[in-house]
């Protein structure tokens, strides 16, 4: 079975999906970024009261499978999206629709895929790969964080598909019902869509969990992490705040870069509003970002870990918090030109 | 763009997104950050010293092997239960030795599938690298 698809590598697993399931259907237009920026990808949030590999469970993005949908929503693109309880009805779906010729987005867990290094097997529940064909008893695989291809037989392609834990995917399968053509007047109404989107979820969430007030709070927590957790957790809770940060699939310093690349190409679709400059907010925000890590690496490796240190961390987490305000803002004034 | 090679960086590079000199976005490829290799170590070395406690525990009778490996999986009662098709409370309760040892084969079996091992290496705490 051959399917006509072709594997782009990306930095975020679902943008990159999303992209590359779009890229027919866009004549190659939805790029990443814009993919991401659309699909209002960017966020902060931090759970207190919830853990995740007896850490924190702090996210920069937007909850898993929202950056397709809002994607394909705003675009005007029907999805079929689909979960089971059946492993073997998810299978006979899954080969249906390969037969048809389609390549289809599905959700994994990341804990058993096979060809991902141990370091970084996490019972992470949102990844997204496409499934683009079947040869013999192998699924052939474009995950789009990798470089490559990969291939998956059967029963590990299920063990994935109906991994258990947090958000456990339920053999999730997605796809765009049909490849519409995709003109730039709809291009430009979705970015704009996206941005408004972006605006509310970082500015006007109720509550200090999440947007930009989630991520002063969790500055000012930090503070008190040392007297509160011991020297120890808190290097542990550090540590996996930069891994949600910077791992694999963020494109760096917590999305602000992709999100600062979208805005840079939103800019050229819709000039005149000063978007490539608010973009270069964004880098320097994703700069603090990882200026931030670096400080925090300092107290996981035990370098420093004075009170001092951990008041010095909580402030970067408070700059950081003005100055994406301070951008979101702008975006929120804008009357489009 | 930093390039200090990751376990990850051994078998892909990861696109990040940077500027230019002209402050225009583009994408290249890292092999990895100092600062999130470090990070990682950081979360791995944590789970070795937990897997060690529940070998620890397990040794002195105080825990079933299951506990073992839940920590070696990284797997609450939850994913234990999710796996297994038990209940949570059921799993709790197989973690006392003495539960453990009376547990059908049949049952063992499916924590063995649960854990991606066989039974005979759950009931003595044998890993094999995968």
């Amino acid at each position: 079975m051959k399917i006509d698809f072709e594997h782009r590598q990306a930095a975020h697993c679902e943008s990159g999906v999303t992209r590359n399931l779009l890229w027919t259907a866009s004549n190659g237009k939805i790029t990443e970024p814009l993919a991401f920026g659309i699909g209002a990808g960017l966020f902060f949030v931090y759970v207190p009261f919830i853990k995740i590999n007896n850490g924190p469970a702090i996210a920069f993005r937007s909850f898993p499978g929202h950056i397709f949908n809002r994607t394909c929503k705003s675009l005007d693109i029907p999805v079929i999206s689909k979960k089971f309880r059946s492993k073997e009805k998810a299978q006979v779906y899954l080969d249906e629709r390969l037969n048809e010729g389609r390549a289809v987005g599905c959700q994994v867990g990341v804990y058993y895929l096979p060809y991902f290094p141990k370091e970084y097997r996490f019972h992470f529940n949102a990844h997204n790969l496409v499934v683009y064909g079947k040869d013999g008893d192998n699924y052939l695989i474009s995950d789009p964080i990798m470089e490559g291809t990969n291939i998956m037989d059967s029963y590990q392609l299920e063990r994935v598909r109906f991994a258990k834990g947090a958000l456990s995917p339920n053999g999730h399968i997605y796809y765009p019902k049909e490849n519409k053509e995709i003109t730039d007047e709809q291009i430009k109404q979705a970015i704009k869509g996206g941005i408004k989107k972006n605006v509310y979820n970082m500015l006007h969430i109720p509550g200090s969990f999440a947007g930009v007030s989630g991520i002063k709070n969790t500055g000012l927590k930090i503070k008190k992490w040392r007297d509160k957790l011991g020297l120890e957790k808190s290097g542990l809770y550090l540590a996996q705040m930069v891994r949600m940060q910077e791992e694999i699939g963020t494109g760096g310093g917590g999305f602000r870069y992709i999100y600062g690349a979208f805005l840079q190409e939103a800019d050229i679709y819709l000039p005149g509003n000063q978007l490539a400059a608010i973009s270069g907010i964004f880098t320097k925000a994703g700069d603090m970002w990882r200026t931030a890590a670096v400080h925090a690496a300092g107290i996981y490796k035990g370098r420093i870990g004075s009170q001092e240190d951990f008041n010095m961390m909580g402030d970067y987490l408070l700059e950081i918090a003005a100055l994406e305000k301070s951008a979101f803002e702008t975006l929120k004034k804008i009357k489009w030109a | 763009m930093p390039q200090d090679l990751s376990s990850l960086g051994k078998i892909t590079k990861e696109v990040c997104y940077a500027t230019d000199s002209d402050g225009k976005y583009t994408t290249a490829l890292s092999s990895g950050w100092d600062v999130k290799i470090t990070a990682l170590d950081t979360a791995w070395g944590d789970i070795a010293k937990r897997i060690a406690a529940a070998k620890q525990q397990v040794l002195d009778g105080k825990a079933s092997p299951l506990l073992f490996f839940m920590e070696y999986r990284l797997m609450d009662t939850a994913i234990v239960a999710g796996y297994t098709g038990f209940w949570q409370w059921q799993v709790k309760r197989h973690l006392n030795p003495g539960v453990f040892k009376s547990l059908s084969d049949q049952k063992l079996q499916k924590y063995a599938e649960a854990f991606n091992t066989s039974v005979e290496d759950l009931k003595t705490m044998t890993v094999h690298e995968d």
